[in-house]
């Protein structure tokens, strides 16, 4: 049986792209493989991991368990819409300045959900962004420098100047304090 | 802050190299690629767990629309694995399946939709063989065998080695302690699962993209499956999302998509599902342990008998090593004079069992460390004390004959002792509440590399030229854990450059040096070493030349500030664009190399290629629980952990090594298991995997990660790359015993078991009402019949690091060198 091939047209990242895919497939497949937005990833095609987060509409959705023809004529958010000709997004800067992407698998996943968490609430506490990010699995980091990496993003976009982490941060504690620089 | 030692950038937290690429999703993973013409592959997979094949009737699958290829295991008879001493494994099965999830078939087809559907088409036929679920069951000379070759029926590897007089050491003792303790299995859980994609080019050649973390070793299965000399094999490791050792072995599903693009002569994929990685697996190996110590007064240990039972699996992997390893490092922590060891790995019909973060050593740790907490209360010691007071020496040489240099355990223990609060709160918390203690070490890089051989384990070569850019080549993988940032810092730190100024080529086996894989903890001590020789001999040649232009003698040059200028004048320099230019035009294309191989180890019996290691980290780790006396369900509420790492390359990257190592052992501590069960007669008896999906397997998400308080104790090492020692697997150990530990400060009830559940609390406090010892763990321990043990002399003793019977028990001296016995090759 050849599956049937549907003609459909997606707003992704703010562009209108008119691609044909198997009528059954996932936004995962349609995003990764005739979009080529390869930075939204899979760790189990099930939604048990949350790597391929994106948005819809603003809200986090997993791509894999989402039937790509219904999600015509919404927006669609990719990891790659964060970097903008102004440079990073606050959240990947501190990602990345925090190491809280190791291996970066999960990452565009955490990243979303992320944004998705600061813009409906900009100055998160640390339960609520365990709570925000509890669908989203991460193996490499023990998730402490993501907490801190989103906690430093929304001071950030605050243009809170002091939101920045501890030296501890950083350095762990250092001769039994943090008094090093 | 400028570093101690007039280091610029090492020390101090810098952006990892790779940084932006992985928050933008540029970073290529392998099921990233796509290549013109490219095809997909699937493999069927055996739904039995050990039986022969009678035969597989693939014509509907081959009718399947899109359909275009079957690979076949008669293809590729030839076996391969990881280890020379295990090459029992095939890209395909031949005649026989060993566990559920061995392929048995490939089949390639335009679309990925396509060959899945087809697979589904595929009949096998099989003749069931008695399956073997455990350790005793391979014991039982009665069954059929996995293999046909290991050292009797299931039993794949005996081991057996005594240092000094045990029993004496026994005889001495103020306390003897026994105890039996159970490991469970579990698995890495990396995030990506695996993928690969094989491009041929057309005249003979052919490179392999995979997400490996040892693309030399895949390099040379590929080589010896496929017949096809090295040189026309290229094999390119993507960034790995995540490994944990999960991704160290090669893998039939490289070698068969291979096959399939030479085949056909068009690229072809092969991405696997969840489900796949578990049938992959490679994880921890379950393992029963016996522990008998005898302890002075002092708590201090006089002797040691561990036994250890290993569950290996279906296949060898990295088995032989992996039981090695739980008896190899039982030494390097505190001081222990006599020690014998009895190893043992059965095989199984489940998924092969491998390296998994601290390869077969946390299984020996939880051991040792859960009964030196018994030992301490027996003797009315503190925890911490029985551990500080009897730490192993600096620069000695212990009883297996591993050879220690810098140990900074003390410090670390003091550390989380006082961070924690130990001395005011341990033993004085309400019930319900409590507080363990357990320390650790592991190695940086196996000493040995895997197959027997005098070249590098790493090396680094550096090409320069007038643009000022520096390009590195290196043979090392980026699973995560920092390499690539590692690599760079080296080379800038001694060139005085940026890190923009870098170009990195890695992990290619066409373009790059040799590194072995990121393995062992092995790479930033071994890469980095040799990444500080390529470095240093460039900057020798550009020394010579800047001296001859600026007049200044070349001791007098510094490299700083992408500058070379006159340290005492420091106007007078140029820039390092410039330098480069002098050197160019003055020696011509410039290029250095660089390499490290790891220095000789004292041990000369047979057996003692496993453990040295040119440098080892200690950890200590304080956790607190929270019980539920009426539950059992245990809460981390907050973990320290100390790591002495010899100096941070970068600490930001060292501060998240620690705290996944803390997260990972947590989720090895309370929740983690790759459990298996029988089905029921009527469906077939078959040995299934539990779990194999992340919605079943659990593994701690953010709401059950606790809080970390992380001390890094930098303590340089001789043997590290400015000191640096390793720190992605060390701090995981200590993790679980000291759950265990902290239990019974808690409850007053002994967990001799891990992954530590509810009902096994509630069990042991159960037992406990009722008068008895308090105690939930395994009651017995396999009945192995080892032969008599190798017996060295200790340098204590005055050996010479040889065994004085290897003739009697018929073994003979060398490390590596042991022949396969049976292999088919
Ligand atoms: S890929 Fe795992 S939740 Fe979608
Ligand atoms: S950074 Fe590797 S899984 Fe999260």
């Amino acid at each position: 049986m050849t599956p049937e091939i549907i003609t459909a047209t997606y707003k992704v990242n703010g562009e209108e792209r008119t691609i044909a895919h198997p009528g059954h497939h996932t936004l995962l497949e349609v995003l990764r493989e005739p979009l080529s937005l390869t930075g939204t990833k899979h760790g189990c095609e099930l939604g048990e991991c949350g790597a391929c987060t994106v948005l819809i509409d603003g809200e986090p959705q997993l791509a894999c368990l989402a039937l790509a023809r219904e999600f015509e004529g919404c927006d669609i958010e990719t990891v790659e819409a964060l970097e903008t000709g102004e440079g990073l997004h606050p959240l990947q800067a501190t990602f990345a300045d925090l190491g809280a992407a190791q291996c970066g698998y999960c990452t565009p996943g955490i990243l979303m959900v992320s944004k998705a968490l600061l813009e409906e609430n900009p100055k998160p506490g640390r339960a609520e962004i365990k709570e925000a990010l509890s669908g989203n699995l991460c193996r490499c980091t023990g998730y402490i420098k993501i907490v801190e990496a989103v906690e430093w993003a929304a001071g950030m976009a605050r243009g809170d100047d002091d939101a920045g982490p501890a030296d501890a941060v950083f350095y762990g504690q250092r001769d039994g304090g943090t008094d090093h620089a | 802050m400028p570093e101690p030692d007039g280091l610029n950038l090492i020390g101090t937290p810098f952006r990892r190299v790779d940084g932006v690429a992985k928050v933008t999703g540029r970073t290529m993973f392998a099921d990233d690629l796509t290549f013109p013409r490219m095809v997909h592959m699937k493999l069927v997979r055996s739904s039995v767990p050990h039986a022969n094949i009678v035969s597989i009737d693939s014509t509907a699958a081959e009718a399947h629309p899109g359909v275009i290829h079957i690979v076949r295991g008669e293809s590729m008879p030839d076996p391969f694995g990881i280890l020379p001493v295990s090459q029992d494994e095939h890209a395909i099965a031949i005649d026989k399946v060993r566990f559920v999830g061995d392929p048995v078939l490939g089949v390639v087809a335009l679309s990925e939709d396509a060959a899945e559907a087809a697979t589904r088409l595929v009949k096998v036929e099989y003749e069931a063989l008695d399956t073997i679920a455990s350790v005793d069951e391979a014991l039982d000379g009665t069954r059929d065998e996995i293999h046909d070759y290991g050292d009797e029926g299931n039993v794949h590897k005996k081991v057996s080695l005594r240092f000094g007089d045990v029993e004496s050491g026994f005889e001495k003792a103020d306390l003897v302690l026994e105890d039996t303790l159970f490991y469970e299995g579990n698995t890495h859980l990396p995030m990506e699962q695996h993928a690969a994609v094989a491009v041929p080019e057309g005249d003979g050649k052919v490179t392999l993209w995979s997400s490996t973390q040892t693309p030399h070793y895949v390099h040379r299965a590929l080589t010896r499956v496929l017949k096809i000399p090295a040189s026309h094999i290229r094999v390119i490791a993507c960034p790995n999302g995540g490994g944990f050792g999960g991704k160290s072995d090669p893998f039939n599903h490289e070698i068969a998509v291979t096959r399939a693009a030479l085949d056909l002569g068009r690229p072809v994929k092969i991405c696997l599902t969840r489900e796949e990685v578990f049938y992959c697996h490679r994880g921890r190996h379950p393992v029963t342990m016996r522990i008998k110590t005898g302890f002075a007064k002092d708590g201090a240990m006089i002797s040691q008998h561990l036994q250890t039972a290993l569950d290996g699996g279906s296949f060898g992997s990295y088995g032989v090593a992996s039981t090695y390893y739980t008896g190899a490092l039982q030494t390097v922590t505190y001081q222990l004079p006599n020690y014998h060891w009895d190893g043992m790995r059965a095989f199984t019909n489940k998924p092969p069992c491998g390296p998994k973060r601290g390869h077969g050593t946390p299984q020996p740790r939880f051991a040792l460390e859960v009964q030196l907490d018994k030992a301490a209360h027996e003797l009315g010691l503190d925890p911490a004390d029985i551990r500080l007071n009897h730490l192993a020496n600096a620069d000695s040489i212990t009883a297996n004959w591993l050879r220690i240099g810098t140990i900074g355990l003390r410090q670390c223990i003091e550390k989380v002792v006082e961070g924690s609060g130990w001395r005011e709160r341990y033993g004085k918390l309400p019930e319900g509440r409590g507080l363990g203690i357990a320390c650790s070490s592991y190695l940086c890089g196996a000493g040995l590399p895997i197959y027997w051989n005098h070249m590098p384990h790493s090396g680094v070569q550096l090409k320069l030229d007038r643009s000022g850019g520096v390009a590195v080549f290196c043979g090392q993988t980026e699973i995560g854990q920092g390499s690539d940032s590692v690599l760079a810092a080296c080379v800038a730190e001694v060139l005085g450059i940026d890190l923009q100024d870098i170009r990195l080529c890695v992990a290619d086996t066409d373009l790059t040096p040799v590194d072995l894989g990121s393995y062992s903890s092995r790479v930033t001590l071994m890469m980095g070493n040799a990444a500080i020789q390529a470095a240093e001999r460039a900057k020798s040649l550009i020394s010579k030349a800047v001296s001859k232009r600026l007049e200044v003698p070349v001791g007098r040059l510094v490299f700083a500030e992408q500058r070379v200028f006159d340290a005492t004048d420091p106007e007078k320099g140029m820039a390092f664009a410039e330098a480069v230019q002098a050197a160019e035009s003055e020696f011509g294309t410039l290029g250095t190399t660089g390499s490290y191989t790891a220095p000789r180890s004292p041990g000369r019996y047979r057996g003692a290629g496993v453990g040295p290691s040119p440098a080892y980290s200690y950890s200590a780790a304080v956790v607190e629980v929270e019980v539920d006396p009426v539950t059992g369900i245990t809460r981390v509420p907050k973990i320290w952990v100390a790591h002495d790492v010899g100096r941070c390359i970068n600490p930001v990257l060292v501060m998240g090594q620690v705290e996944g190592g803390v997260y990972m052992g947590l989720g090895e501590a309370i929740m983690e298991e790759s459990a298996f069960r029988r089905l029921p007669k009527k469906l077939s008896n078959a040995l299934v995997h539990k779990f194999p999906s992340i919605l079943e397997y659990k593994s701690p998400t953010f709401n059950d990660m606790c809080d970390v308080e992380t001390y890094i104790v930098e303590d340089p090492d001789p043997n590290g790359p400015f000191g640096a020692k390793e720190v992605g697997q060390g701090p995981l150990l200590p993790i679980m015993p000291a759950v265990c530990n902290a239990i019974f400060d808690a409850v007053g009830v002994r967990i001799d078991q891990i992954p530590v559940q509810p009902h096994m609390i509630v069990q042991a406090l159960e037992e406990k009402r009722r008068g008895g010892a308090g105690r939930y763990g395994p009651k017995r321990f396999p009945v192995v019949p080892w032969d008599e043990p190798l017996q060295v002399p200790t340098p204590m003793e005055g050996g010479d690091g040889k065994a004085v019977n290897a003739e009697q028990v018929g073994v003979h001296g060398g490390t590596m060198k042991e022949t396969p016995k049976g292999t088919k090759s």
